[in-house]
């Protein structure tokens, strides 16, 4: 067993449920300004309150087993990306003070704002950061050497505005599930314009990439790599075409879980993309990768309390399931 | 100002800013927890609706100073890496898994059981709720015990070797217990039990002064006053263990600490003194002649090592330890002294109506804080210039990120942590200004419909 793939796995698990989870709280964040009602709003709040703070912990899972796993590249990729990680905190940092001072102020249509601004700039952020990570950096030495905005392109602020758009689309169909009457209703019709744009950024990724990248051309359309990958652009497609019919004949059950789905499947689509880099073009996981008597080590903890947190997850999730409507926020 | 346009600088200063912000929330979290149990425990015991009705008041502030720590929190788990990416690559090997392993302990625990604990009234029977608020706590202490692991490493690197200029762990039951961390973690929860007791005695104080909530804060102070009364002296009594470990393993950290100059015998405490790195003496001194060989070495004629054991470029700056020194030990002293005086007019049963006292408890709340932080400060600057003692240097261990970008991140850091912390401080003050809601019926307990009691709880879907 190569411990340094099982490290890569977590890696990408604790990327991975942060983007879902977190995204759609940010989602909802992104949606706040638009929702027609004020009401409506410490309803969106009361959804997300219980498991915001769980759902931004898979970043900081994330964060700490790029650091203890391969810190090589935590070393090489964050200064890289310094502009854009920071401003992504300090961007969560704001958002946290909205979040837990709105219920309590006066003034509410500022501190609305406030969660709307930051969630936004922490979602666009995180599409910068993906953007610039994607295109790869100048290495020499271990030692990153572009400027402080060399990674910001018109493919990275692309990316950054699909996030936005994706995050909005987790948001509103995470809401579908967990309100009634008008808000959904409203969230319902936001989600069929969020799911367009959503298709657009995955059409126009799997279109940019691969001519500005030669080696993510040569990977997806050579054979046989061709015939074993389209099962997701074919997927996704399906995907697009089930969420959109959901969400028209308005099934509150059905968007969210195909709305992740479509994350996942542009998230495993970029895997193939870069894999086996962990810092493009210039690391693989296993150049990067801690030695082994430190992977046994995180490896030995995770094994015995990865199972424990995923549990108390489902566990809150599952606490505080159902509806939640006007009459009965959290606060 | 020269060193503003150091980006080393910088990222040391946005380091120390962001660090020393967020061990404010853990301070507080960490005892509160703790209170949290022993009210929600009291009140499944006694079925005395007053534990209750200090349990909700405390959870919300509990709740406000959490999510706070949370969000400053993941600054810290990326800051190593872009500020400090040295550090990063040549101790990952050895520190991360630390972290790694607090994140999974700890963090998911805490992030877990807290929405229970606020929000899950209604949605889960008392027991289970209490069984919440264990989880809560058993978290804040777990996430002391790794971070603290980690950073007592740093003092006191063992269990590894270095190979390339890089550490390899090998031994981690050596690296996790290392021999600076259990005087550090024990020093720490005590200091964060000592900082809460004195919140909560100065909430309790000024509802005192303004006769509102008498019952229910005659309990808290007297609560609080016992617990100061055990740990303010535990606190005199750990810092020295802590002292003399250091003594052992950083000598020069406490020759600065003291501000000792020349390696003698006879070594006074410098009471009052101005170091000065130049002249190696202190300015304006007043001494005890042999109070620092009686402290460290208990014997007033004992040998002390002083800073001139070692070059000036192993020295940590000697003014800003010293200082930071005086300020934890004297804001200790003045809380042990409040402790004892408590007890006196508890004796003299004077505690809840000597109006000076209750004014001297409210103005002494925050002081726990300014101890902690002051003891960070001796700790870290202490170590200066290692980042890991006598092998990483901290200049050695920074990104050399351009000045523009760091100097960015700085002042964003600035303004928001700013905002955070008036936005903080505001809520606090409007709900200690709110007070406990002694509305909420007593009916109820246990057994019937449970939203009665907990009316803003919601109902299932």
């Amino acid at each position: 067993m190569d411990w340094v793939i099982v490290a890569a796995g977590i890696l990408l698990l604790a990327i991975g449920m942060y983007v879902i989870l977190d995204g759609f709280d940010l989602g909802v964040g992104i949606l706040f300004p638009f929702v027609p009602d004020d009401a409506d709003r410490d309803v969106m709040i009361a959804t997300i309150s219980p498991v915001w703070d769980g759902n931004e912990t898979w970043l900081v899972l994330g964060g700490v087993t790029l650091f203890s796993a391969f810190p090589l590249a935590y070393s090489v990729v964050l200064p890289a990306l310094y502009a854009g990680v920071m401003v992504l905190l300090a961007a969560l940092v704001f958002r946290g003070v909205a979040f837990e001072f709105r219920p309590r102020a006066e003034k509410r249509h500022l501190w609305n704002y406030a969660f709307f601004f930051a969630s936004a700039v922490a979602a666009f952020a995180q599409g910068l950061v993906l953007g610039g990570f994607v295109e790869g950096f100048d290495v020499e030495e271990g030692r990153y050497i572009g400027g402080t905005f060399g990674w910001l392109t018109p493919f990275s602020l692309m990316t950054g505005l699909a996030l936005v758009n994706g995050y909005a689309l987790l948001g509103a169909t995470w809401l579908i599930l967990k309100t009634e009457g008008p808000l959904q209703e409203w969230c319902f019709r936001a989600g069929r314009v969020l799911l367009v744009g959503m298709t657009f950024f995955i059409v126009l990724v799997s279109i940019w990439t691969p001519l500005v990248q030669p080696e993510i051309a040569a990977r997806w359309f050579t054979l046989p790599n061709l015939l074993y990958l389209s099962p997701i652009p074919l997927v996704t497609a399906w995907c697009v075409w089930r969420a959109w019919h959901l969400l028209s004949v308005r099934r509150e059950r059905g968007p969210f879980p195909f709305a992740i789905a479509l994350f996942l499947l542009a998230y495993a689509g970029l895997g193939v993309s870069l894999w086996p880099y962990v810092v493009p073009r210039h690391y693989t996981i296993w150049d990067a990768a801690s030695p082994p008597e430190s992977l046994a080590f995180i490896l030995v903890g995770v094994l015995l309390l990865l199972p424990l947190v995923l549990g108390y997850t489902v566990h809150v999730y599952r606490v505080f399931r159902g509806k939640v409507t006007q009459h009965t926020g959290y606060h | 100002m020269e060193f503003l346009a150091d980006p080393i600088f910088l990222s040391r200063f946005q380091m120390a800013f962001t660090l020393a912000f967020h061990i404010l929330f853990p301070t507080l979290t960490i005892g509160l927890s703790l209170f949290l149990v022993v009210l929600h425990g009291l009140w499944l015991r006694t079925h005395d609706h007053a534990y209750m009705l200090l349990f909700r008041f405390w959870m919300k502030i509990f709740g406000l100073a959490f999510g706070v720590g949370v969000v400053s929190g993941i600054v810290l788990s990326f800051e190593f890496g872009t500020n400090f990416n040295g550090f990063s690559r040549v101790t990952g090997n050895v520190l991360a898994p630390l972290l790694s392993y607090e994140v999974l302990m700890a963090f998911f625990l805490e992030a877990s059981f807290l929405p229970i604990l606020l929000f899950g009234w209604g949605k889960v029977g008392p027991r289970v709720h209490f069984f919440s608020t264990v989880m809560v706590a058993v978290g804040t202490v777990l996430s002391a015990f790794w971070i603290l692991s980690a950073n007592s490493w740093m003092h006191t690197p063992v269990g590894f070797t270095l190979r390339d200029e890089i550490f390899f762990a090998n031994d981690w039951w050596t690296v996790v217990f290392n021999p600076s961390f259990p005087y550090r973690l024990a020093h720490m929860l005590n200091a964060s039990l000592l900082t809460v007791a004195f919140v909560v005695a100065g909430v309790a104080a000024w509802y005192l002064l303004r006769g509102r909530h008498i019952d229910l804060s005659r309990r808290t102070l007297s609560m609080a006053m016992w617990t100061a009364l055990i740990v303010a002296p535990g606190q005199v009594l750990l810092g020295d263990l802590h002292g003399l470990n250091t003594l052992e393993h950083q000598p020069v950290k406490i020759a600065a600490m003291e501000g000792l100059w020349e390696t003698r015998g006879h070594a006074p405490f410098v009471v009052f003194g101005i170091p000065d790195s130049e002249r190696e003496e202190n300015r304006y001194a007043l001494e005890i002649p042999g109070a620092s060989s009686f402290i460290l070495k208990h014997d007033p004629g004992a040998v002390v090592q002083g800073l001139s054991s070692v070059n000036p470029d192993e020295r940590p700056p000697v003014g800003a330890v010293f200082w930071s020194f005086r300020v934890m030990l004297y804001a200790g002293f003045l809380l042990l002294a409040l402790a004892l005086i408590g007890t006196f007019l508890r004796v003299r049963r004077r505690l809840y109506d000597s109006r000076w006292f209750l004014q001297l408890l409210v103005a002494a709340s925050p002081l726990g804080f300014v101890a902690v932080i002051a003891g960070w400060f001796v700790t870290e600057i202490g170590r200066q210039p290692w980042v890991v003692q006598g092998l990483l240097r901290t200049i050695d261990s920074a990104t050399p990120i351009p000045l523009s970008s760091v100097a960015g991140s700085v002042v964003m850091f600035l303004v928001v942590y700013h905002l955070l912390l008036g936005a903080f401080l505001f809520f606090l003050y409007r709900l200690v200004q709110r007070g406990p809601d002694e509305r909420v019926p007593s009916e109820g307990i246990p057994g019937a419909p449970r939203t009665a009691w907990f009316p803003s709880a919601p109902k299932e879907g």
